[in-house]
């Protein structure tokens, strides 16, 4: 079973397109919208902010797209983004008198995001995958959990990043290759990269099928555990490398960091085509779908167009505007 | 909830029987129920109370105290409960995490003949609480207008970032709007940075695209003013205009010591007025002071000639 098949049956040709293709014209609908009320909307400068700020979600949304493509759910990716960001900025602070400043101390505490990323990732699959409990269940303890732990390391206060470490690493989210800051650079590596991994290798076909039918997978000889723990372990990982794109944004961690960032990421995954109940992902769609909610806020930002108290209705409507437009089309045929 | 109760009964059981062998007076319990530490400012609070209280309990022993800490309002509530049903409380210091709904809780603890302190967020109904604690935020948005006032006497434009939609956001704001009026000071934007670094981070970037002359910035929070100057650094324009925060925080009222030209001044708004509220009520079982009645304390001006009284440099906010 390739994700081909998944999401071929039986439609003709000139409208599938409109169904694929429909968060992208939700996307270059706001584009034009945006480029319309403002003039400064398309500037360098705007246009940098929304896609570095895209990038932690959307980072998150692409490992976000395994889990769900494979039938899994994730909830707790918000709150271990905090607290891998504060057990970051701890070992760092801890490290820098020993270390001195310098990038040798930054690496390292890469290397721990990477590591709890990972270590968190593997918790919550192995409780999925061998202690068989609901993947709701499971991720939305470990999300009290984390954000608890998170509170508690920060004294109920916010970790900072010390102020000489700071400076060396604030170049991570500020610069970048050839004017394109990093935090968008790994963005589009991490989508690139998701969307082969998705469509070419096994693994990505896997995932397709234990989340389109479970019992055949099985049957087919795939490994039905491991794919699901490594979705779960992929993810971590990736809010791992969100985190580390994130620390030298503000160089703190406190409880009200990476709030929602689980729903936004979940909201991100649908909009951008991929099936909420599993069987059928699209990395490239995830990409879309985050651009099309950082860009909503930035919109309402850039013009008075409603009142601020409404901002989230707007942007629940046009997430579920985006869903329909897909979804109807599929029904009418 | 019949785990938390029981275990709830278990710890009264151990502290009643400490100090109660121990002495002869009668031991007064005082329960204190806040929000939890989702924020800078509320950090500050959790801070503020929990050293209180060991303070008090050294000093005094024949009190008691219960802390607990909600993170919505139905949890407080159940908190509250918990209090009456199993720690027997004489007094209660609350902070309301919102005003409706804990009204009728708090008035259902009034009735049954215990002493009720309301810390910042006042009640719906009047006349429930025997002492009223509270910041001053009609103040906090006026000293914070008038400081704009002095500092632009030919006008210019400004850009606010305001909290979480709440009355207390609202009272600051219309204080403020009410003290600039006539001044020549333009609002040219204002958006919910919901007192979030992160939040106020994009809310400004998108500000700094938005308008090519901002001249002030009134951030109205230390966490939101945190997040606005690291945009305005980010844009290279921390040449072209300064930023009120306000609330006081320790990193916030040192870089104003240090003189930083960015950060010309800072409003109070102490989450230390936690500890004002659990030593007044305290001081009803301890001496004969009268301490009922309403306790405003004002928000003031920090400016670098008087910063040095406002740090508190162990304070995690």
């Amino acid at each position: 079973m390739t994700t081909d098949t998944a999401r071929t049956p039986a439609r003709p040709g000139l409208r599938i397109d409109f169904h694929i293709w429909g968060p992208v014209v939700a996307l270059l609908a706001l584009i034009a919208l945006g480029a319309w009320l403002n003039p400064n909307f398309l500037s360098y400068g705007n246009v940098t902010n929304v896609l570095a700020r895209s990038a932690f979600i959307g980072i998150i949304a692409v490992g976000m797209t395994f889990v769900i493509t494979s039938g899994g759910l994730d909830l707790s990716v918000g709150s271990m983004a905090a607290f891998i960001a504060g057990v970051m900025i701890l070992v760092m602070n801890a490290l820098a008198p020993s270390m001195g400043v310098g990038w040798g101390v930054i690496l390292v505490g890469m290397l721990v995001a990477l590591a709890v990323g990972l270590a968190a990732g593997l918790v919550n699959g192995l409780l999925i995958t061998q202690a068989r409990i609901e993947a709701f269940i499971v991720t939305l303890g470990t999300m009290g959990i984390f954000r608890s732990l998170i509170t508690w390391l920060a004294d109920g206060g916010t970790l900072s990043l010390d102020f000489a470490v700071r400076e060396v690493y604030r170049p991570v989210y500020y610069s970048g290759l050839f004017g394109v800051a990093w935090p968008i650079v790994v963005f589009a590596a991490v989508v690139v990269l998701g969307e082969i991994v998705m469509r070419k290798t096994p693994f990505g076909r896997h995932c397709a099928a234990i989340g389109s039918n479970e019992q055949v997978a099985r049957y087919s000889a795939v490994n039905v555990e491991r794919v699901r723990l490594a979705t779960y372990v992929l993810l971590g990982i990736l809010v791992g490398i969100a985190t580390i794109m994130y620390v030298p944004r503000l160089g703190s961690a406190s409880s009200s960091t990476g709030v929602l960032w689980e729903l936004e990421a979940i909201a991100a995954v649908i909009i951008g085509g991929t099936v909420l109940k599993g069987g059928f992902g699209r990395v490239w769609g995830t990409a879309v779908g985050v651009l099309i909610l950082s860009l909503i806020g930035n919109i309402l930002n850039l013009a008075d167009l409603v009142s601020p108290y409404l901002n989230g209705a707007i942007q629940g409507v046009i997430i579920i505007l985006a869903v329909v437009l897909q979804r109807q089309k599929k029904a009418e045929r | 909830m019949k785990l938390k109760a029981l275990a709830g009964a278990l710890a009264v059981g151990i502290a009643l029987a400490g100090p109660a062998t121990a002495q002869d007076t009668e031991t007064a319990v005082i329960g204190v129920s806040i929000p939890a530490a989702t924020h800078g400012w509320a950090g500050g609070l959790n801070f503020h109370a929990q050293q209180t209280i060991r303070e008090l309990e050294e000093r005094y022993e024949n009190l008691d105290f219960v802390l607990s800490t909600a993170s919505d309002p139905g949890q407080q509530v159940s908190d509250i409960e918990d209090m009456m049903a199993t720690r027997n409380i004489d007094a209660l210091v609350v902070l309301p995490f919102e005003s409706e709904p804990l009204t009728g809780p708090v008035q259902r603890v009034k009735e049954a003949g215990k002493w009720v302190t309301v810390v910042d967020r006042g009640l719906s109904q009047e006349n429930i609480e025997d002492l009223y604690v509270a910041g001053d935020n009609t103040a906090f948005g006026r000293v914070a207008g008038e400081f704009f006032r002095e500092r632009m006497q030919g006008g210019g434009k400004i850009v606010v970032l305001r909290g979480i939609p709440t009355t207390i956001d609202n009272e600051r704001v219309e204080a403020f709007q009410a003290a600039i009026e006539g001044s020549g000071i333009e609002i040219v934007g204002m958006e919910h940075g919901n007192w979030n670094r992160d939040d106020a981070f994009e809310v400004m970037q998108d500000f700094l695209s938005r308008h090519a002359e901002i001249d002030a910035v009134w951030a109205a929070d230390d966490d939101m003013a945190v997040g606005a100057l690291e945009a305005i650094n980010q844009a290279g324009r921390q040449d072209q205009m300064w930023v009120l925060g306000g609330a006081g925080m320790k990193e916030m009222i040192k870089r104003l010591m240090d003189g930083d030209t960015v950060v010309p001044a800072n409003v109070t708004y102490p989450p230390a007025m936690i500890s004002t509220a659990i030593e007044l009520t305290a001081l009803n079982y301890v001496s004969r002071a009268p301490v009922s009645g309403r306790f405003i304390i004002g928000s003031v001006l920090i400016t670098p000639e008087n910063a040095e009284s406002f740090y508190f440099p162990d304070s995690p906010f």
